[in-house]
């Protein structure tokens, strides 16, 4: 059977599928990764992680001022959306799109409250995709390719 | 749909409501004129008539006859105005000719009097000209019935009127006037009444109008229209009424007049037959004046004494009917007193004057003598009834004192006042006369008359029995009081007859000449009883006023029923909308959850082809596959409610774009070939060849519906064939008559289960006749006039288990199998055949068919297109497989028994530029090859039905034939290497036809951007990422190396579809300076025509974005993140062209 690593890495992912973490696109994602792009996968996920660690940075700044540019919050959101449908991070594309509904109502409180929610969720998937990348990395150092 | 109907229809029943107002109206203004001029109009003719005729002869010299000939002229000229209408009404066109003619009252009474002579013959001519006498008699009894009621209101005044014979003319003209001056006001009327239908009823138009064009902007305005309508209607009901009012007053002054007429008739037709008796009785004492005169003193000895003087008087009393008695006195001077009184032995008496009180007891014993007096005239002779005066001195009363003298000095009669008469204590006149001793010339002066004064005879009149006589002779005595007045003293005149009576009402006054001209005398008459209510009057008025208002109501009703239809309307076209707005929410519904299944299924899709992939002992691979299959077959399900829900909410447009019919059908038969190969049935395409090549329209939905349909004959065909066919809808009209003899080939097999022959069809076996079918399609019995239209039919035949009966109504219905078992049997949802029955008249064609069970169903559609007028360059790319030219100019024979199923060979072999011979059997195809080796085919196609099996063939062609596949097989045999890849995996396909494939991926969001270049590049592609697209069209500008872009819908700045047609415009402008040469095709890398494939990447599959998508220039969409099966389907149609050629 596979190393520990390996077991690790599966049962992590399994558990994020399990737990509406992810979707198939992330599956979909790991079908990607061959021997001509070995990478992809954390390089895809890094991006989401810097990428959605900005955006909710942008959002909070927006969401702080008095007069909120909901246009401007409803493109950065739009944004996120994208990039968490790409990686497959489900939970916080459902969670975007509620915030969009709330953008389209332009009510201040319920974007906040999503933001909360948005934020609690991705730190939460991050913490597991940096969990994911390290085990990816020793896997990669136990069999180099 | 159906509500929009619903309000067309409310929009109609309102006009129709409002129409039949309207007639109720006239009809009901039509009648209350005819009741008017029918009442008005036959008391005219009943009472009047006679009158007028007489009057107009007498007046104006003219017979009857003449009158004839004046209608006779006339009618000339008023037949024409009648003409028009009397054949259905000639009462009301008299009616209204006479309304028309009488313009001018009074004036035009004559031709008014003519003309109601002439609708008399005119009447009599409309109805039957053959019993003309009849048809009078019928007339004139109906206008004696007619004038019965007025007839009942004067009975008792009709004794009067034979008794008068007939009535003035002049109260005639008045009256007749009258009834024009009636008609008039009903004529006005009934014209405010006409008006107001008619502003109602153009209102009602407009508004519908109104309803049609703006739905919603006219409410208010009806509403205020409404509110003016009906003030209008209370305003002409008012005036109804008071013309109604009017009609009453103008009748009852009628009444009224004629009334007073009639007194006044009576009064004078009473005073003048007691002036006339009166003057017979005073000519009668006169001629006894005479009498005395003559045979008293003109004989000596007297002739006359007593006796003979009262037998004399009493025998001719009959003479004198008014009088009580009459006596005679003698004039005797005091001076002859006493010789007077010695020669009668009696002394002249004094008339008691004040004793009127014992009047029975009246004894001229008792009465004192005379006193001396000059004078006296003491009465010697009187009558019997009042011998009582006898000896009594005239003079001595004061009364008959001075009657003497005045009648003395006159020569004539002279009337006494009034006064209680002797004994009878009656009121009594006494008259009386002057006995001369000669004859007095006229002009005799009053002494010369004193003087010859011989004696006095005079009269009594005993005045209430006198006219109470005389009121008996009369009848209707009873119906008028009468008084008689002496006004000889004017300030008080003294009632001679009639009881005081306190009977109010119009008196009339008839002044009476009774011969002596000092005395006035009028006689005072006067209703006994109230007038009676004018009936007739009321009656009329009450009839207006009742037709008024029931004209009013009708008007109202109408005007509510309006008001409620609008109020429904509206009503309903909320409900439409909300329904319309539910249906749209049910769509979107669907859609979102449709897709919302998508995406687990997906997922559970993946597991499974994961789970596959893992160590799986063959029962676990089973189940996976099963599984697989069956998540398959929901996501298709899924797909279809997907395309019904877009269907229904509109949400699909058409393209028009340009493509090949016969390529299509290519793929629809490559995607079934493997099926019908797998089930054994011969699956067959043939286009006409008058299907142009190229066609404009929505390939992708017309290549859906032929797939359902065909899809559909494949799971119900176990045996035979499935044959499309696609002609034109003008070619099969002309051939027509060759169907109908095929369909008389069939039936005739049919007719005849013996017989095996089989069948001129593809397989041989019986087919269902789809002539039927199609003769009901639109597009056969009209034909268009669109200039580049090009109406196709493709027709489905298959030979499956066929459609029963009592199936065959619903099976366009969603989600409806033929029954139930079937889906049992067959499975599947029973919904493709719906969605292929919308997209077929989304194009604007119909679906039809023809079903047989247990011979097999045809089905068939017509649809639309336009013929390709564009540059066949523009239209390349849709090519899948483009006509290879390597066989151009070929020779082929076929071989075939079965001429239908040569002919879809000849078709095919044509395609492909070779000439083709057709033999029915292999012997006379010997026959043929060795008649034509001159000409030398090339190629001999055999099918194998006729040469069996395995007898040394070039190369085996697998059916269904397709152009590629002979294509390919052709190339094989003929050692035209071509090399291929024949694997029907997709991603390997997707893989080929990526492979090298420069792809701009243009996306703001990174990690999308890295997600969609890792699939493309996974699958071979040289990708190329860009952010903005801005930053697309630098790219994107020509020249340069892509051959297909992904673009980001949403993006900031500017999104995909604005950049799309920033691309599009460049690429049409260099496209067309180097058409015209203003650049130089070579730095453009030798391509003419730049158009790279644009491909839009969205989330939001449902949200009109493939609308959007073709709208500005963009060929198609995938989703994102990227399915595969989308992804090759999407790609594949642009990149195809430049792969080699990947199916066969």
């Amino acid at each position: 059977m596979a190393a520990t690593p390996m077991n690790q890495l599966s049962a992590l992912v399994n558990n994020m599928f399990a737990t509406g973490l992810l979707d198939e696109q992330f599956q979909q994602l790991q079908m990607l990764q061959d021997a001509s792009a070995p990478d992809f996968v954390s390089e895809v996920v890094t991006l989401f992680c810097d990428d959605g660690e900005r955006i909710i940075g942008e959002l909070t700044k927006l969401l702080e001022k008095s007069s909120v540019d909901f246009d401007r919050v409803d493109a950065f959101v739009h944004q996120l959306k994208g990039s968490s449908a790409s990686v497959g991070a489900q939970k916080v594309k459902n969670t975007c799109i509620q915030f969009r509904e709330f953008c389209q109502q332009k009510s201040r409180d319920g974007c906040l409250k999503t933001l909360d929610s948005v934020r609690t969720e991705f730190y939460d998937l991050r913490s597991k995709f940096q969990t994911l990348l390290q085990l990816e990395r020793q896997i990669q150092g136990f069999y180099p390719k | 749909m159906a509500p929009d109907g619903a309000g067309e229809c409310g929009g109609g029943c309102r006009r129709g409501k409002a129409a039949h107002a309207g007639a109720g109206a006239v009809a009901g203004f039509f009648v209350c004129l005819l009741v008017v001029w029918a009442i008005g109009g036959c008391g005219r003719l009943g009472c009047g008539r006679v009158a007028e005729e007489e009057a107009v002869a007498g007046q104006f010299n003219l017979s009857r006859s003449q009158l004839q000939e004046l209608v006779s002229i006339l009618s000339s000229s008023e037949r024409e105005c009648m003409a028009n209408q009397v054949s259905y009404l000639p009462c009301i066109s008299d009616t209204l000719c006479i309304g028309d003619k009488a313009s001018g009252g009074k004036q035009n009474w004559l031709k008014d009097v003519i003309l109601q002579e002439f609708c008399t013959v005119q009447d009599k001519y409309d109805r039957n000209s053959h019993t003309p006498a009849l048809l009078e008699n019928k007339f004139l009894q109906n206008i004696i019935k007619q004038s019965s009621p007025i007839t009942q209101c004067n009975l008792g005044e009709c004794d009067l009127y034979a008794g008068i014979k007939g009535l003035n003319v002049d109260q005639n003209i008045v009256s007749s006037s009258n009834h024009t001056r009636m008609f008039y006001l009903s004529a006005l009327f009934g014209t405010i009444v006409i008006s107001i239908v008619r502003t109602i009823c153009k209102r009602g138009k407009q508004s519908n109008k109104l309803c049609q064009d703006e739905k919603l902007l006219q409410i208010p305005s009806a509403k205020i229209s409404r509110k003016w309508s009906k003030r209008a209607l209370l305003i002409g009901v008012v005036l109804g009424l008071f013309s109604s009012m009017c009609i009453f007053s103008s009748m009852y002054a009628d009444v009224v007049v004629r009334r007073i007429e009639n007194l006044a008739n009576m009064c004078d037709e009473r005073a003048r037959m007691l002036q006339d008796q009166f003057n017979v009785s005073m000519n009668h004492v006169h001629a006894l004046a005479i009498l005395v005169s003559t045979f008293h003193h003109g004989k000596n000895p007297s002739a006359i004494d007593q006796k003979t003087f009262e037998d004399f008087t009493a025998r001719t009393t009959f003479e004198r009917p008014l009088m009580s008695g009459v006596a005679y006195a003698l004039k005797v001077l005091h001076s002859e007193r006493e010789r007077f009184e010695q020669q009668h032995g009696w002394k002249i008496k004094k008339m008691e004057a004040g004793d009127q009180s014992h009047v029975h007891d009246y004894n001229p014993e008792k009465l004192e003598p005379s006193p001396i007096q000059d004078e006296y005239a003491p009465v010697i002779f009187s009558q019997e009834t009042v011998k009582h005066i006898i000896s009594v001195d005239m003079m001595s009363g004061k009364e008959d004192h001075d009657n003497i003298l005045r009648s003395r000095a006159t020569g004539k009669g002279a009337l006494t006042s009034p006064f209680k008469l002797l004994k009878s204590n009656h009121l009594g006149v006494v008259l009386t006369f002057t006995v001369y001793k000669y004859d007095l010339p006229p002009n005799a002066t009053p002494e010369e008359r004193i003087h010859a004064t011989l004696g006095y005879l005079g009269a009594s009149f005993d005045v209430p029995s006198l006219v109470d006589k005389l009121l008996e002779q009369l009848a209707s005595k009873q119906k008028i009081l009468v008084k008689l007045y002496d006004t000889t003293n004017r300030t008080s005149p003294i009632n001679m007859y009639g009881s005081d009576f306190t009977a109010s009402g119009d008196l009339h006054r008839s002044y009476i000449d009774f011969g002596d001209p000092t005395r006035k005398h009028e006689m005072h008459c006067r209703f006994k009883h109230e007038p009676p209510l004018p009936w007739s009057a009321i009656t009329i008025s009450m009839a207006v006023a009742i037709i008024v208002l029931l004209v009013g109501q009708i008007i109202y009703a109408t005007l509510n029923s309006l008001e409620e239809a609008e109020d429904n309307y509206r009503a309903m076209l909320e409900l439409k909308g909300r329904a319309e707005a539910a249906d749209v929410a049910k769509s979107q519904f669907l859609a979102t959850v449709s897709h919302e299944i998508r995406t687990p299924m997906n997922g559970v899709l993946g597991m499974l082809q994961m789970l596959m992939d893992t160590e799986l002992d063959t029962t676990q691979q089973d189940f996976v596959v099963t599984a697989q299959e069956s998540g398959k077959a929901l996501i298709n399900l899924i797909n279809e409610v997907l395309d019904l829900a877009k269907i229904e909410s509109g949400r699909i447009e058409l393209e028009t774009v340009p493509f090949d019919v016969r390529d299509i059908l290519d793929n629809v038969v490559s995607l079934f070939s493997e099926k019908s190969q797998a089930k054994g049935i011969e699956l067959a395409v043939l286009v006409s060849d008058q299907v142009p090549d190229v066609l404009t329209g929505d390939p992708w939905r017309f290549r859906q519906i032929i797939t359902n349909l065909v899809g559909n004959s494949m799971k119900f065909t176990e045996r035979g064939h499935i044959f499309i066919q696609v002609h034109l809808v003008e070619e099969l009209k002309r051939t027509k008559i060759v169907f109908d003899d095929i369909s008389a080939q069939n039936r005739e097999v049919t007719d005849n289960p013996d017989n095996t022959m089989p069948c001129n069809t593809l397989s041989g076996l019986e087919v269902a006749d789809n002539w039927k079918s199609l003769e009901n399609f639109r597009m056969f019995k009209f034909s268009n006039d669109a200039m580049d239209a090009i109406n196709l039919v493709v027709t489905v035949e298959d030979t499956g288990i066929g459609i029963t009966k009592d199936a065959q109504t619903r099976i366009f219905t969603p989600f409806m199998q033929a029954d139930s078992s079937t889906s049992r049997t067959y499975g599947g949802t029973g919904i493709g055949l719906s969605i292929t029955k919308c997209l077929v008249e989304l194009m604007g064609g119909e679906i039809g068919f023809t079903s047989k069970p247990g011979v097999g169903s045809t089905f068939s559609f017509t649809a639309i297109f336009k013929e390709n007028r564009r540059s066949p360059g523009d239209i390349k790319r849709y090519h899948s497989e483009p006509t290879p030219s390597d066989f151009q100019g070929m020779r082929a024979l076929i071989i075939d028994g079965r001429c239908a199923r040569a002919e879809i060979t000849m078709y095919h072999v044509r395609r492909l530029g070779i000439w083709c011979d057709l033999a029915a059997t292999s012997e006379s195809a010997f026959s043929s090859l060795l008649e034509a080796c001159n000409s030398s085919p090339n190629l001999v196609f055999v099918d194998k039905d006729v040469w069996g099996e395995g007898s040394g063939y070039g190369d085996c062609i697998r059916k269904p034939l397709r152009l590629s596949t002979i294509a390919a097989c052709l190339r094989k045999a003929l050692g035209i290497g071509v090399t291929r890849q024949n694997s029907r995996d997709q991603s390997l396909v997707l893989r080929s036809v990526l492979t090298g494939k420069q792809i701009l991926v243009v996306d703001d969001n990174a990690v999308n951007r890295k997600v969609a270049a890792g699939a493309l590049k996974k699958y071979g592609a040289i990708v190329t990422c860009v952010e903005s697209g801005i930053d697309a069209i630098d790219m994107l500008k020509p020249p340069h190396t892509f051959d297909a872009c992904f673009m980001d819908v949403q993006m900031p700045e500017m999104d995909g579809f604005e950049a799309t047609r920033l691309i599009r415009a460049v690429e049409k402008k260099i496209n067309d300076m180097i058409q015209t040469g203003e650049l130089s095709a070579e730095s453009y890398r030798n391509k003419a025509n730049w158009h790279v494939p644009i491909l839009a990447m969205t989330a939001d599959v449902i949200q009109a974005t493939f609308e959007g998508c073709m709208h500005c220039g963009m060929d198609g969409y995938v989703s994102k993140p990227f399915e595969e099966l989308q992804l090759y389907s999407a790609v594949a149609h642009f990149l195809e062209t430049n792969a080699t050629d990947p199916s066969s």
